[in-house]
């Protein structure tokens, strides 16, 4: 069994690099100028930094809402927590562009929350539009990591710290927190991750200011695919490298997990 | 001093059912009880860590019900210690000074001097001893000078020898800070060894309060004499009561016994196995009670033998290794067993 599930991994290894190197290695291999050309076109690095600022800001306000929702699922049971919980995993099964539909009718200029707050914040075609859809999107990927990781801290410790005089915001930010960090942080790299690889839902509430997916769409269907694709490279190159700095702080942060 | 006032709380599917229990200042105060009695979440209850459904929590005559635990001024020390795996020893022992902001470093090396860990304090606690983790959660736990300790199985996760060395430890610390100590535990030795006085809880119920004496040799409950190793229950019934002398018709058997009863009341009669001895012969002694029967089963446990023989009643008997084999004890031979009088605890 071991053999054939490792013939299994090597497929499932051999379909993700395939994919990507083959477009990869054909840019520097094939076309290396195309790519300097592109890093240097103010307008493709321009939508890369808007992707990877925008997903930034919405990692920053999955960690203020996904945080605090993931101890309260973690650390007690009211009516309705299954719910909850299946309500906070939708934008991850609703198709991207229904997602962005949804969200066009709630911040949109007439929406729920986009009409009253017109006069001081627009969501359409603007920075806080690409956010909140990242956000929608990337949301549950920090939720579920948070609530795991508080509960893999033994409540036990909480109630230690509280017995040694720390109310229990105290002993959330002196003892949880730290304990379910790398948590945390796998989570935000999950999110940032997700948001940024995220253009069905933004491409429908703000075409523009064009993030790196949208851009790469564009050009695509301009120019076709040899314009399209040493966007598509760079945008990979940028984020694989962010990512993999990320995993090497991280790494030692194990020591701060329970176990 | 602990007061608990009809203290009721439900827990999934269990519940502390109107608790009342006092604890005085100085006293040793051990809560035995089997596993699932509920004794680790009456604790919890005084510690602040639930709200009970009703009923009231003191502590000194102040009532700490509905306060937050860092209000109860109460040092808790859990079963498995509940050491901060991300900071030092050193940091351990500091989190309550620095919650409760005393800055005083000298306290944090007395402490670990009093309590012989100051070779520890730079280590992680996950790379401790239990003993040496349990030594650091009482530094813990007491450097901030609490006047009450509770202590949620403290001995529990220790070998033997290293039980023995906590047990002193927690006798000292407990004269030295003239400590009021609640401590839980399932252990009937160290219930009976460390406590003062002894509550004990079964299925959520405060069962009997008392020394250790009238907690083990004169249970006020069935249920409380089979827990404190009264393993031989004999239903029956008084056939004749003369001033304290009993006799109770049990099964085919009529036994000697002593107790305040009267000619037909129903009874229990608890007998520990220790305190029957088994012979090849009844032979003429003070012993009241010779019941003759045959060895049905043994088994062996260290220098101890365990033998069931049946007497008409079923009876437990503990004898040494030695005299099983001096006796050549085994399955179907005939015996005696024989226990005096006294040894029979009797209730209705």
């Amino acid at each position: 069994m071991t053999f054939v599930f490792s013939l299994i991994l090597l497929v499932l290894f051999i379909f993700i690099f395939l994919t990507l190197s083959n477009m990869i290695f054909g840019q520097l291999l094939g076309d290396f100028s195309g790519l300097v050309k592109a890093a240097g076109n103010r307008s493709v690095m321009g939508a890369i930094f808007l992707s990877l600022y925008a997903g930034f800001l919405a990692t920053l306000l999955a960690l203020l809402l996904g945080a605090p929702t993931g101890y309260i699922l973690a650390r007690f049971d009211f009516p309705g927590k299954r719910l909850v919980e299946s309500i906070i995993d939708v934008p991850v099964v609703v198709p991207h562009t229904v997602a962005g539909i949804a969200l066009l009718t709630v911040f949109g200029s007439r929406g729920l929350i986009g009409g009253p707050l017109e006069a001081y914040i627009q969501f359409r075609d603007a920075l806080p539009g690409i956010v909140v859809a990242m956000l929608f999107v990337s949301l549950p990927y920090l939720a579920n990591s948070a609530r795991e990781g508080f509960k893999s801290v033994d409540p036990r410790l909480e109630n230690a710290a509280r017995s040694l005089g720390a109310p229990l915001w105290k002993a959330f930010f002196f003892v949880t927190l730290p304990l379910s960090a790398r948590h945390l942080l796998i989570g935000a790299v999950m999110t940032w991750a997700r948001a940024i690889s995220e253009f069905g839902a933004v491409v429908i509430i703000a075409y523009y200011p064009m993030i790196g997916p949208t851009l790469i769409y564009d050009r695509f269907l301009s120019y076709g695919l040899s314009a399209s694709r040493p966007i598509a490279v760079l945008l990979i190159l940028v984020t694989l490298s962010i990512f993999l700095v990320i995993r090497v702080i991280s790494a030692g942060w194990s020591i701060y997990d329970r176990d | 001093m602990i007061e608990i006032e009809s203290l009721s709380r439900k827990w999934k599917n269990f519940a502390l059912d109107e608790l009342s229990l006092k604890v005085e200042s100085g006293e040793y105060f051990v809560i035995l009880g089997p596993t699932g009695a509920g004794k680790t979440l009456l604790l919890e209850l005084i510690a602040g860590f639930h709200v009970p459904d009703s009923g009231r929590v003191l502590v000194d005559g102040k009532e700490v019900t509905n306060l937050p635990p860092e209000k109860h001024n109460l040092a808790f020390v859990y079963q498995n210690y509940s050491l901060f795996p991300h900071m030092s020893v050193k940091k351990n022992i500091e989190f309550g000074m620095r919650m409760k902001k005393i800055r005083d470093p000298k306290r944090v090396l007395d402490t670990a001097r009093d309590l012989k860990i100051t070779h520890l304090l730079d280590r992680n606690p996950l790379t401790l001893s239990g003993g040496e983790q349990q030594r650091v959660a009482l530094a813990r736990a007491l450097v901030t000078d609490p006047k009450i300790l509770l202590l949620d199985e403290p001995l529990s996760a220790l070998d033997p020898r290293t039980q023995e060395n906590a047990r002193e430890l927690l006798s000292f610390l407990h004269k030295k800070n003239k400590l009021t100590v609640l401590h839980i535990t399932h252990d009937q030795t160290e219930a009976r060894i460390m406590a003062d006085r002894i509550a004990v809880i079964m299925d959520g119920k405060l069962m009997q309060v008392g020394t250790p004496e009238e907690i083990f040799e004169k249970p006020v409950e069935g249920q409380v004499a089979s827990f404190v190793g009264f393993e031989n229950v004999l239903k029956g019934r008084v056939v004749s009561a003369d001033q304290g002398f009993l006799r109770i018709k049990t099964g085919e058997v009529v036994i000697d016994a002593s107790g305040d009863m009267e000619a037909g009341d129903q009874v229990y009669a608890f007998l520990r196995p220790e305190n029957i001895a088994l012979s090849k012969t009844s032979t003429q002694s003070s012993i009241r009670n010779s019941l003759q029967g045959r060895v049905t089963e043994i088994w062996v446990l260290g220098a101890l033998v365990r033998v069931k023989v049946d007497c008409g009643v079923p009876l437990n008997v503990l004898i040494t290794r030695q005299s099983a084999e001096e006796m050549e004890i085994s399955p179907g031979i005939q015996v005696y067993a024989q226990f005096k009088a006294s040894s029979v605890h009797v209730l209705r």
